[in-house]
């Protein structure tokens, strides 16, 4: 499904990924770890089109088309969906409001008619209870106001909406409680299935207890130095980072 | 002197004796005193303070009658679109600054809402005890629309009463005089805890420029409230200078909501005077212009009195190479404690040779109050455009959700929902974009 090829990638003239090779099919969980400042989320963001970023050297091919010419809303039409770390705020317009327009305008984009409303509203009733999200959180503005917790699973409420065939989590784990946690995991793994595939940066171990990898791949100085099953996110728990930063010194 | 000063100076002596209430002796005085002042003064220029950023001389240059007929061939279907359609309300309808009474529905029974002249002949006293009580002498537009105002709306509200629906006041421009210069003038009084909603436009439907120099005097006597809307979307040949001046008593709650999205040039001078306790004084509004065109807000609270609130919110989006001037002025008196001030105005720039000036200005000598004031100069945030892009919403949907939700907390307090639905539309519009949930 995605295949990057040495990717190499820059944001004013700091060389961050230094050729990233990886490939991700249809129905497989990646983990992608590493320490701060490894280039986990310039990834997701190469990945997703933030022009901030300046693509150096390599590819990015999805379903046989290549990403890199392609702007965010065109590569969200293929299937592309990134969960933000940091989701915005936007004032004055309610996550129910949102949300009908990003299906209807992919839709559009996809050269398909508007959602009836009626389907609208009661795929986001079960999408919404799916998250164990209150109704009234539908009518709020987006994000506004929102704590740690409430963001991220609109996150996870956003992607089950939009159906995306990959799906990048962007330490989605991070600001999260042990509930919020288990929800936010539980609403991922209902929406798997053999047709889409799921990316998780983290720097821990615990989302994937509930969220399990079929690979781990351990990111550092812009280079996938490390691949391996779930065990390898074990280790990486017990041991740290150190002996990879050692390993690769 | 500009040649249109001396037209307006010769034009007050063939005029002075015809002019509605010229048998009001008191009436008659103010004209006379007002119209010195004016000849004395002349029109502000980019040297005086208070129009530093906004020239005037283009507009004025141009040669206006200022003795209009009114126009007998506008129907309703010409007016319509104007009006909140969906909702019924009282209407007054002005043509060429002549009442329409056709056009218009008025009413004497619980309260009155007519017409400014109807009020000079009936209600002398009324007229002696509020004009230009609240609008000062001394400043050239005043000045002069005191001088040659000889109608509008009149609009009073007994004590204890509620209107039962709005009130709109539309002034309408045609072709029959030519490039028009027209002086209107609304003396809204609202008894202790009345109610009124209102809603005020000024259009010009036909081909030919024209220059409105509008007066609005709003008395809120103790515990009233009242809620006046300003809805700017005039032709682009069109200019207008407005005055509103709103006098508050204790406990009083007034909103006036001033939404620019039409017109060459357009300057509001708003002031709000704070004459008792506990009041509540709420300006806000919404510009959004293109190629061509200014829109200048200068903003006045006047806090006299201990204990009262006021918040001001203005966000404007500038196209184009249009121009916007936002001046904010907050004054606290000495007497004046536990005053709370809120004042922001927040613009984003989204021509390229766009220009806003904002200067907020306070001025505060008591000494336990509470007063803020921000202002913003931006363009759109990248991150919440990636966001929305990310999500399959195309760049330009994007950028007008994100300016349509950076707009729309300014239109919090409209109560209106017909209005509120009416600018949203006309927002959008603007924008340029088609966003189904905003309708």
């Amino acid at each position: 499904m995605l295949k990057i090829k040495d990717l190499k990638a820059q944001v004013e003239d700091n060389q961050i990924l230094n050729g990233i090779n990886l490939d991700i099919n249809a129905g497989e969980v990646h983990a992608i770890m590493g320490p701060n400042g490894s280039g986990k989320s310039t990834l997701s963001s190469v990945i997703a089109g933030r022009e901030d970023y300046e693509v150096t050297d390599g590819a990015i091919d999805f379903d046989g088309e290549d990403l890199l010419d392609l702007d965010p809303e065109e590569r969200a039409l293929k299937g592309i969906f990134l969960s933000f770390q940091y989701p915005v705020e936007i004032p004055g317009v309610t996550v129910s409001n949102f949300i009908k327009t990003a299906i209807n305008e992919s839709r559009k984009g996809r050269g398909e008619e508007p959602m009836e409303a009626r389907e609208m509203l009661a795929k986001m009733r079960e999408k919404s209870a799916l998250l164990e999200m209150d109704k009234s959180y539908l009518s709020r503005s987006l994000n506004e106001g929102f704590s740690g917790g409430e963001k991220k699973r609109n996150e996870i409420f956003q992607m089950a909406m939009l159906e995306p065939k990959l799906a990048i989590l962007d330490e989605t784990d991070s600001g999260l409680d042990i509930d919020a946690l288990r929800i936010v995991a539980n609403g991922v793994n209902k929406l798997r299935s053999k047709d889409n595939a799921v990316v998780i940066i983290t720097h821990y171990q615990r989302l994937l207890d509930y969220i399990k990898p079929d690979y781990v791949h351990v990111l550092y100085q812009g280079k996938i130095v490390k691949s391996g099953g779930p065990e390898l996110a074990h280790e990486l728990e017990e041991r740290g980072y150190d002996w990879i930063k050692a390993e690769n010194a | 002197m500009t040649d249109l000063a001396q037209d307006l100076l010769s034009s007050f002596l063939v005029a002075e004796s015809q002019l509605n209430g010229s048998r009001n002796l008191g009436v008659v005085s103010l004209r006379k005193k007002a119209m010195d002042r004016f000849e004395q003064q002349g029109f502000p220029t980019t040297r005086d303070e208070e129009w530093k950023y906004t020239n005037l001389k283009p507009v004025l240059k141009q040669d206006y009658r200022i003795l209009l007929k009114g126009d007998d061939a506008v129907s309703f279907a010409d007016i319509k679109k104007y009006l909140l359609s969906d909702l019924d309300t009282y209407k007054l309808v002005f043509i060429n600054g002549k009442y329409s009474s056709w056009l218009s529905e008025s009413t004497h029974q619980s309260f009155d809402i007519c017409t400014f002249a109807a009020a000079l002949n009936k209600y002398p006293d009324v007229i002696g005890d509020f004009l230009g009580k609240a609008a000062p002498a001394g400043t050239t537009f005043v000045d002069l629309n005191t001088a040659f105002a000889d109608d509008g709306a009149f609009v009073r509200i007994k004590r204890n009463q509620t209107v039962d629906k709005p009130i709109e006041i539309l002034y309408l421009t045609t072709d029959e005089n030519g490039p028009a210069f027209a002086q209107n003038r609304n003396l809204i009084i609202v008894e202790q805890n009345a109610e009124v909603q209102i809603v005020e436009r000024h259009q010009n439907i036909g081909t030919q420029p024209n220059f409105t120099n509008f007066v609005s005097e709003v008395f809120a006597a103790v515990d009233a409230r009242v809620s006046y809307y300003k809805v700017q979307n005039d032709a682009l040949h069109a200019s207008l200078v407005d005055n509103t001046h709103v006098v508050q008593e204790r406990g009083s709650n007034v909103h006036v909501g001033t939404y620019s999205f039409g017109g060459k040039l357009v300057r509001n001078n708003l002031h709000f005077y704070a004459d008792g306790e506990h009041t509540e004084s709420h300006m806000d509004g919404v510009t959004i212009i293109d190629d061509g065109q200014t829109v200048d807000h200068h903003t006045l609270v006047d806090h006299r009195e201990p204990n009262c609130y006021s918040r001001e919110l203005y966000k404007g989006i500038y196209l184009g190479n249009s121009h916007g001037v936002f001046n904010g002025k907050v004054m606290v008196r000495q007497k004046a404690q536990k005053t709370n001030a809120f004042q922001q105005n927040d613009n984003i720039l989204l021509g390229e040779r766009a220009k806003v000036d904002t200067k907020p200005q306070l001025e505060i000598f008591a000494d336990d109050v509470k007063c803020s004031h921000g202002c913003t100069i931006g363009q759109l945030d990248k991150n919440a455009l990636f966001y929305l892009r990310s999500r399959g919403i195309p760049k330009k949907e994007a950028e007008g959700l994100m300016t349509y939700a950076f707009a729309s907390d300014a239109l919090e307090y409209v109560k209106i929902p017909q209005l509120e639905k009416r600018l949203n539309r006309v927002i959008t519009e603007k924008l340029g974009i088609n966003l189904e949930f905003a309708l």
